[in-house]
């Protein structure tokens, strides 16, 4: 056994990436070259997990409970939707980062208002403006195509080179590049003194004021990161599926999400990616099952992370890891 | 000697409840003073109207001069004013170590930032560890707070505060709940600190008051009763009246 680094050593080098953090890249990488691949599944997946790592940045690190973050991913479809539809607007990555402006602000403005509040009533609040939104979409049926979508977006190459083609090539490494690039955000985001003022946020809000920092500020600025991020995932699922549905602003995406984190473990930036992953992959192989019933499988599972691993499932992983080393030891 | 810490007139008043009655209050640089009072005289509530956590009713709080009533409560930290609360209050999922390098930080605003490596300021860390030596808990520097003993919890709230580099520092009885071999350590510290910061304490333990300050304010259902040296407070009739639990302002005069 090596021994232990000094604690102002271990601090220090706290920020350094491990080997370990790389393995979802080489599987995400790997699975685009699987013979059977199923890369709309894929994207799908990077998609969400691009949404949930938004909802990590609030809810696991900063201990800020939504049940309207899709409010943010609706947004952000609708924006990216709505500008190549009627202002022809189809060049994709500015697109992108417009719906993720536009997300943020409404985070900043939305932020100001329900962050006043804690628990129970932030938690209807934040369902509340999703809700709003979505009756809004549904009424603006003019624009948005209401209930039967926003239809015939059309998407340039990207780089004006990579076409989207019909085999989702294009958009599996697209909606690849931008989880990536957002990863590099929220990792740096978690790991710098911002990022610690935040989880002594979750820890304990009283002892950050008395310390003397703006918690409410720091509150809404990630609030508005956040919103801007789940605003581009919004956006890259209205680019790569070339349609909007007002689902994107349904209650049923902000519990998906959620349920997503809370599966893979919050508060932990990995745990997006495994939670992300492992809803969808089974929400595909039951719903072969039992085209009705597959919400079941995963409502069990569910019930048996919070029951027994409340670190979800990459918190399972922590707990296995650790017993072997003491064994090994 | 120049004033810390002052309060005029310093009302709070719960619905028809007065919790605190026109309070005038003054902290000198480099104090060492205690505040006491039965169960409910409002100890708890005036440091909280000091430090901002609840609103006067009336009344103003100036630090060092200046009037800082209107201001919220991380502002007037920044202002030099830091304490400890009744219960610790500290980050309990996080090392102790990571608990004071958060005060060290917010102390030097380098917190919003959120691009830079958090522990890649060496200088910040080092003195939070500095304070962990001081106060003798370096040894638990990387342990979580929460598998602290409560004593331990004590020091390390303690050291936050210090980290803040106050120039008036409220303890809201930092013995209590300790078991007497480690307040004893507490009592060390306090009594270590550097004398240009101006010291409130709050005590039930009346040789741990005695033996700290050099001045005692006595504080009886929301009011100063009265304020002097150790010798005075203890010669005082009407102050042992409310301790040995009399109902107070009954036939006396």
């Amino acid at each position: 056994m090596a021994t232990p680094l000094h604690p102002i050593d271990q601090l220090g080098a706290w920020h350094r990436i491990r080997p370990l953090e790389l393995l979802p890249w080489v599987l995400a990488v790997g699975y685009y070259f699987l013979p059977n691949s199923n890369l709309p599944l894929g994207t799908e997946i990077l998609t969400w997990a691009l949404f949930t790592l938004s909802l990590d940045l609030v809810l696991g690190y900063t201990g800020i409970v939504s049940l309207g973050h899709a409010a943010f991913f609706g947004i952000g479809a609708y924006a990216a939707g709505l500008v190549a539809r009627w202002l022809g607007w189809t060049e994709p990555i500015t697109a992108l980062i417009f719906a993720g402006a536009v997300s943020g602000v409404a985070g900043v403005i939305s932020g100001l208002i329900v962050l006043r509040t804690h628990g129970l009533t932030l938690l209807m609040l934040t369902m509340a403006v999703a809700v709003m939104l979505k009756e809004l979409a549904n009424k603006l049926g003019w624009l948005t195509g209401g209930a039967d979508g926003l239809q015939g977006i059309v998407i340039d190459p990207i780089f004006g080179q990579f076409r989207f083609d019909m085999f989702g090539r294009t958009t599996y490494w697209y909606a690849l590049a931008v989880l990536f690039l957002a990863w590099i955000v929220a990792r740096r985001i978690v790991h710098s003194p911002f990022g610690r003022s935040l989880v002594g946020i979750r820890e304990n809000a009283t002892r950050m004021s008395a310390i003397g920092s703006p918690v409410m500020l720091r509150m809404v600025t990630v609030y508005a990161i956040s919103a801007a991020m789940a605003g581009v995932a919004g956006a890259l699922l209205a680019q790569t599926t070339r349609y909007v549905t007002v689902n994107v602003l349904s209650l049923e995406y902000s519990g998906d999400v959620l349920i997503m984190l809370v599966l893979g473990g919050m508060g932990r930036l990995y745990g997006a990616f495994a939670g992300s992953a492992v809803f969808l992959v089974l929400r595909d192989e039951l719903s072969k099952l039992s085209p009705y019933y597959w919400s079941f499988g995963i409502g069990l599972l569910l019930v048996a992370t919070v029951l027994f691993a409340r670190g979800g499932l990459l918190g399972i992983v922590d707990t296995l890891w650790d017993r072997i080393k003491r064994w090994r030891a | 000697m120049t004033v810390a810490l002052e309060t005029r007139g310093l009302c709070k008043n719960f619905g028809a409840l007065a919790v605190a009655r026109s309070i005038d209050f003054r902290l000198e640089t480099g104090a060492r003073h205690a505040l006491i009072g039965p169960n409910g005289a409002g100890k708890t509530t005036l440091v909280n109207l000091i430090t901002g956590r609840i609103a006067p009713s009336s009344g103003q709080v100036f630090i060092a001069g200046d009037d800082v009533t209107r201001l919220a409560e991380a502002q007037r930290v920044k202002r030099g004013l830091a304490r400890t609360f009744q219960i610790t209050t500290l980050f309990k999922g996080l090392s102790v170590l990571e608990n004071v390098t958060m005060a060290v930080g917010e102390r030097e605003n380098t917190t919003a930032n959120m691009w830079r490596a958090a522990g890649s300021r060496r200088a910040i860390v080092e003195e939070a560890y500095g304070l962990l030596e001081r106060l003798g808990i370096a040894a638990d520097a990387m342990r979580r707070v929460a598998e602290l003993p409560y004593g331990r919890q004590r020091l390390a709230e303690i050291a936050m505060a210090l980290a803040l580099r106050p120039r008036v520092l409220l303890l809201d009885e930092p013995a209590a709940g300790v078991p007497s071999t480690e307040s004893a350590v507490i009592l060390d510290v306090v009594g270590a600190l550097p004398d240009d910061i101006a010291v409130l304490i709050i005590e039930h333990d009346m040789e741990l008051v005695f033996r700290f300050a050099r001045r005692i304010t006595v504080l009886v259902e929301g009011a100063i009763l009265t304020e002097g040296t150790p010798a005075e407070i203890a010669a005082d009739s009407r102050v042992r009246e409310v301790y040995l639990g009399k109902s107070h302002g009954a036939d006396h005069g």
